[in-house]
């Protein structure tokens, strides 16, 4: 079966979403990259969507969970490239994404990881 | 295959889905749509097609490319079989689902295209219809 190969960057993991979504693959993704975060601790999850000609409500929120999940699973997750077409849609269907880290590029949004979890680090040690 | 002559899909699976918003993008670039109406149009069609197929326990849509007037554009009629909407005003509803989605389809659609109609009979199926110009 077909997949979106996963990435793994340091304590990253980077998806880059090259092909049009069926809602399979957009399930299998969910699984693949939750698995993943547990087996590698992940920290942080980037997903390229510049390819991306299409977000509809059902990739939207397969793309809302996964950042969800990924929270749960202590990683941060950050969405980046979408096409300014596709938001324009996706604002427009009633879908804002929220609770979604967004960045423009895999540079920023890689850049917007490292500070986060620099950030957190630094956090855990205050009180002590 | 020329955007001129109306055109039959099925959907049954959804790898048909993708296969009905590959051919609608196609078609709308054919016509002369900018990216973000392309873009606006496919959305709507992978909505409603998805419709089709889970509400609808799938059916068909046909695509018909709009050439006679001063702008061209594409209309597309989803038909289904299935259960019918009961209540098509609260089915516009944005949040209002009876399939575990997030309720956006049918309202998100509408406010996509320039032309939009739903017909359904509880019991006989669901027609909906979207138009947009390029």
């Amino acid at each position: 079966m077909e997949r979106i190969p996963i990435l793994k960057i340091g304590s990253f993991l980077l998806v880059s979403i090259q092909v049009d979504m069926h809602d399979r693959l957009a399930m299998s993704l969910q699984d693949d990259l939750t698995a993943q975060i547990v087996k590698t601790r992940a920290k942080g999850v980037l997903i390229d969507i510049s390819s991306l000609e299409l977000v509809d409500s059902f990739i939207g929120r397969t793309l809302g969970n996964i950042a969800a999940m990924s929270r749960i699973l202590d990683a941060q997750t950050v969405l980046v490239g979408m096409q300014p077409a596709v938001a324009i849609t996706l604002v427009e269907l009633g879908m804002s994404l929220p609770g979604v880290q967004t960045a423009l590029n895999v540079d920023k949004g890689l850049a917007l990881l490292q500070s986060a979890i620099e950030e957190g680090d630094h956090g855990a040690g205050d009180g002590y | 295959m020329p955007a001129t002559a109306t055109e039959s899909l099925p959907i049954g699976s959804s790898d048909d889905v993708v296969l009905v918003r590959q051919r609608v993008r196609e078609l709308a670039i054919m016509l002369g749509f900018r990216l973000v109406d392309q873009t606006k149009l496919v959305t709507a069609a992978s909505e409603l097609a998805r419709n089709t197929l889970t509400h609808g326990r799938g059916g068909g849509v046909q695509i018909i490319p709009l050439l006679d007037g001063p702008k061209k554009g594409l209309r597309l009629i989803f038909e289904d079989q299935g259960p019918g909407i009961p209540d098509i005003a609260r089915a516009l509803t944005d949040g209002f689902t009876t399939g575990g989605g997030l309720g956006l389809g049918l309202g998100g659609s509408k406010r996509l295209c320039n032309e939009f109609s739903v017909e359904s009979e509880p019991g006989r199926g669901t027609r909906v219809m979207i138009a947009r110009w390029a």
